[in-house]
């Protein structure tokens, strides 16, 4: 068999027809994320409806969120928008008192230019609750950059740092660790000396990504193993918790969608950024905590052996995949770091769809994948920014892959046709970081493939009636 | 600007986008930013659509906003009249990009020239209706369209078929039990051996649409959607329509005896006799239907004076609210609408039949109003049930917003005969769970907070006496296991070997403490 393997990347750029979820779905894993917050979405029925119902976030009980629709009269500028808002808000303080209120612009309020970032300092003074504005649009962002935006926006509110903060961070980290960990024996614990317990002195490090807490706590652990503290968070639970940013703290990112914010705290807060790549199953884990340690002059250990050890665990899964061939429609921008995850597991990858791809930020990802193929002998797949749907249908009918990872309005329609298809936002919303996640992944990945191991004697591969052309 | 949490009835490009992708080969271009296409999800996960949204975004992105979207729209529809070959091409802008105020109907001009297809773009105001307005006015625009056209190439057959028929107007995609009720109604005309036109939009062909006025009647089941083309259709062409809900024993019966006026105007003149349908009613609604015998049975008395709150479209909340006053004897003490457009018509259906009126479109309001009347059962939308769920009161969902849970893979109709008994099930089951909390209240039978034994058959050293044993017997069915399960517990946990009455009750009155 032969196969051409291209030493370099190739990346194109199809026409923009594709679909993808709104920015401001963001919304939906952010407030629940920073537990003291409100998002107001300031925008359209469109955006209501979109929130309500195609994401299936459903406000039914207490809800942290909510839509400042915009009516014909606001949209004329027959209102006053400022007295508006000012309106709205004081009626989320009144109802919720948040620690901040994030304003989310939508294209709407793009187009009739809305200043948002105007009003909203005059406001804030006025209500006495900090509001953080973040454009959230389909004009310039797909999915998951929605929380880019945010994050960037808050970059401007952490605290800058001095020296006395530093303390007070560490012990606040202890803290919440020992919560978490109860067993963990930490620095000042003692009852059982480790690597742990030896942390090295080493500048601040501050990662920015939006994870689950439980996720939180194992990065952060695997980088104490490292003797690397992490002195703080962006996101942070609380508001109030924002860390401290600027000259001599060093950032890392956890997902591949940010670049907007490490530009912010790059250009703005003067952090300086490791570009590492993410840490997406155990060989973008390794790669992302050897990264980490090569910037403070740290020697890893053990950290071969803990990502053996990692892939042990999933013999039984790679065994199903192993030789399988995926293609990725395009959807929430964590394509690259997953298709270089599966493509180790052994898989083949077509395609590997993407909304937008910022090459700087994702250089260290990029060169990951491009080793991984080279290592694994397979060809390099092709990078297609800003997707062509049709056009990537037409593609799979050729290519008929064993899985297409594909967002929700493809799903039923491939399936029907015989692809096997999984939802791309399922690989948003799950625990996908880390070593211990690894498994998450290709549970995911392989249940269309174990679901179809169990119906195939039965015939029923394509459900439609005969394709029209 | 309003502070908003969730809405009844979507935005207007919804409904037009609902029509449009009803039809058989019909292409919807949106033009919109990116993320505003989320209704292909909608179509594809709730309807578990085998195929493919015919609805592509001609996305709006800063370049399109710098330089005016006229040859990225107009591109998109001469491609995609290339790559599916639709008969229909229907171009809607959504919310965020009408503010544009970009003359979208020269783009369709323009493409019209290159293309194949017919290229329109829908007529509607995203700013002034909601998703219901705008799928009515759609499903006109387009045959209206089509009629039109076919005038002006003189290719309109005026005459009507030889035997009755009826076009169905206004079943389609994502609509609330939409193709159960479609398939219902069938049979039903069939059964009135009244021949089925045409149904649209569902699954209907535009090309075909120049038949429609070949119909003795219309029939419009829900006065959301397709009313507009009914009041079109009977100017234009002086065809009858009837907009009577078939739903419920009563409603339908009025719906057939309409269909019996319309009918015999025009068989009387072209066959040369009547028809008449009281006998098939008569059977139906006695025997066919288990709905009256329902009404009629000891289950249905003990509903009686029951209070229930009703809340939906203007359709289903009507005619909900007059079958359970009417035809089952439940008291409703409120009954409401979110379909404001529509507020006169509804006023006018439901007085009489209710306490109060409830017109709003807010659903805090509606929650405050359940909370308020703390009703045994509510009849609403999916919000009314979690609206429920928090102040413990059973719901039956009668209307949408739509959910997946209302595209069930069985039969279940909410029209016609076999529409009556699924209501009356919806009704009763609704109820009895309520009256089952009812009992275990009074019998202490809430959930076990422990396990007492790990086998659910409890076959163990306790005795039952003879009285005990006739006491436990005189339980209801549904809650006695949970009676004897229990007394048993308490018994086990006091000491007692024999269980009589006195142990029974010192378990419930120990359990209530």
């Amino acid at each position: 068999m032969s196969i051409n393997i291209s030493e370099t990347l190739t990346f194109e750029c199809e026409t923009g027809n594709y679909h993808t979820f709104c920015p401001i779905s963001c919304v939906a894993w952010l407030y629940q994320k920073i537990e003291d917050s409100f998002f107001l979405v300031v925008g359209t029925k469109t955006c209501g409806y979109f929130l309500q119902n195609a994401l299936g976030v459903m406000i039914f009980a207490e809800p942290r969120y909510a839509m400042a629709e915009l009516e014909e009269g606001d949209i004329s500028a027959q209102l006053n928008d400022y007295q508006e808002l000012k309106r709205l808000c004081l009626q989320i303080k009144k109802d919720r008192n948040p620690s901040v209120i994030i304003w989310i612009g939508t294209c709407t309020t793009e187009i009739i230019k809305m200043d948002l970032e105007g009003m909203a300092p005059k406001l804030e003074t006025e209500i006495g609750i900090p509001i953080v504005v973040a454009r959230a649009n389909g004009l310039d962002y797909a999915f998951t950059q929605g929380e880019d935006t945010v994050l960037a926006a808050m970059a401007h509110r952490c605290p800058e740092r001095s020296l006395l903060g530093d303390e007070r961070e560490e012990t606040i980290q202890d803290q919440a660790m020992r919560n978490l960990f109860p067993l963990l024996p930490l620095r000042k614990g003692g009852v059982n000396p480790g690597p742990i317990n030896n942390l090295k002195k080493h500048p601040p490090l501050v990662l920015f990504g939006s994870l689950p807490s439980t996720v939180a706590s194992q990065l952060s652990l695997e980088l104490r193993r490292q003797s690397i503290q992490v002195s703080g968070r962006l996101p942070a639970q609380r508001y109030t918790d924002l860390p401290s940013l600027g000259d001599g703290v060093y950032v890392c990112g956890v997902n591949p969608f940010l670049s907007r914010t490490a530009t912010t705290l790059m250009r703005r807060r003067k952090c300086k950024l490791i570009g590492a790549p993410f840490p997406i199953g155990p060989d973008g884990t390794r790669a992302w905590i050897e990264k980490i340690c090569s910037v403070f002059g740290i020697e890893t250990q053990g950290l071969e052996e803990r990502e053996q050890q990692m892939w042990e665990t999933l013999r039984d899964y790679l065994d199903l995949v192993c030789g399988k061939s995926v293609f990725f429609m395009g959807d929430n921008l964590l394509e690259v770091s997953l298709a270089r995850f599966l493509i180790r597991c052994g898989m083949i990858v077509y395609e590997i769809g993407i909304p937008y791809l910022d090459k700087r930020y994702q250089a260290a990802e990029l060169l990951l994948l491009q080793n991984t193929c080279k290592e694994m002998c397979v060809p390099m797949p092709r990078i297609v920014e800003k997707p062509d749907n049709y056009n990537q249908i037409q593609r799979m009918r050729e290519l008929q892959p064993d899985l297409a990872i594909t967002g929700m309005a493809h799903a039923n329609p491939l399936e029907a046709r015989g692809i096997n298809t999984k939802w791309s936002v399922e690989f948003t919303f799950a625990q996908i970081h880390g070593f211990t996640n690894a498994r998450d992944v290709l549970e995911l990945v392989t249940r269309p493939l174990r679901r179809n191991n169990s119906l195939e004697d039965l015939g029923w591969t394509s459900l439609i009636k005969g394709e029209k052309k | 600007m309003k502070l908003a949490y969730w809405m009844y009835a979507g935005p207007a490009h919804i409904g037009t986008l609902r029509v449009a992708s009803s039809f058989k080969n019909v292409h919807a271009i949106m033009h919109a930013p990116l993320g505003d296409d989320y209704f292909n999800v909608m179509r594809s996960m709730l309807e578990r659509e085998r195929d493919f949204t015919p609805v592509t975004a001609s996305i709006v992105d800063r370049h399109v906003l710098a330089r005016g979207s006229q040859e990225k729209v107009v591109g998109n529809i001469t491609r995609k009249d290339r790559e599916e070959r639709p008969d229909l091409i229907v171009l809607t802008p959504t919310c965020t990009s009408s503010i544009l105020q970009e003359d979208l109907q020269n783009f369709v001009n323009r493409a019209s020239v290159t293309s194949d297809s017919d290229v329109i773009l829908a007529d509607v105001n995203h700013y002034r209706v909601n998703e219901l307005q705008a799928a009515d006015r759609t499903l006109e625009q387009v045959v209206r369209y089509y009629l039109d056209k076919a005038r002006r190439q003189e290719t309109l057959d005026r005459s009507v078929t030889d035997k009755p028929s009826a076009n169905i107007i206004g079943i389609f995609t994502l609509g609330f039990h939409n193709q159960h009720d479609c398939r219902e109604l069938k049979r039903l005309l069939q059964d009135l051996d009244i021949e089925i036109n045409q149904v649209i939009p569902e699954g209907g062909s535009v090309q075909d649409l120049r038949n429609l006025p070949k119909a003795w009647f219309n029939l419009v089941p829900y006065r959301e959607v397709g009313l507009m083309t009914a009041i079109y259709l009977e100017k234009i062409f002086g065809m009858p329509y009837v907009s009577t809900t078939p739903m419920g024993v009563v409603d339908t019966a009025e719906c057939i005896r309409q269909i019996q006026r319309h009918v015999n105007k025009l068989a009387l003149v072209s066959l040369d006799r009547t028809f008449n349908y009281e006998s098939y009613i008569d059977q139906q609604t006695k025997f066919v239907s288990q709905a009256a015998w329902f009404s009629r049975s000891i289950d249905c008395q003990n509903l009686t004076g029951k209070k229930a709150v009703v809340f939906g479209d203007a359709t289903h909340a009507a005619s909900m609210t007059k079958i359970l006053a009417r035809e089952m004897g439940i008291r409703v003490s409120c009954a409401g609408t979110y379909c404001k457009h529509d507020a006169e018509w509804f006023k006018e259906q439901v007085q009489g039949f209710c306490d109060e009126i409830l017109i709003t479109d807010d659903h805090t309001e509606v929650g405050d109003m359940i909370a308020r009347v703390e009703p045994s059962a509510i009849f609403g939308t999916q919000m009314e049930r979690h609206i429920g769920k928090r102040l413990d009161i059973p719901c039956g969902v009668i209307s949408s917003p739509v959910h997946i849970q209302n595209f069930p893979l069985g039969y279940r109709p909410f029209l016609g005969y076999e529409g009556t008994n699924q209501i009356a099930d919806l009704v009763y089951n609704s109820f009895t769970l309520g009256m089952e909390d009812h009992l275990l209240e009074i019998f202490g039978g809430h959930d076990t907070k422990e396990v007492i034994t790990k086998s659910l058959s409890t076959d163990t050293d306790l005795t039952w006496n003879y009285e005990s044993q006739l006491e436990l017997n005189k339980i209801p069915g549904f809650v006695r296991g949970k009676i004897k399960r229990n007394t048993e517990k308490f018994a086990r946990q006091n000491g007692i070997a024999d269980i009589t009455v006195e142990v029974m009750y010192a378990a419930k009155e120990a359990l209530n403490a």
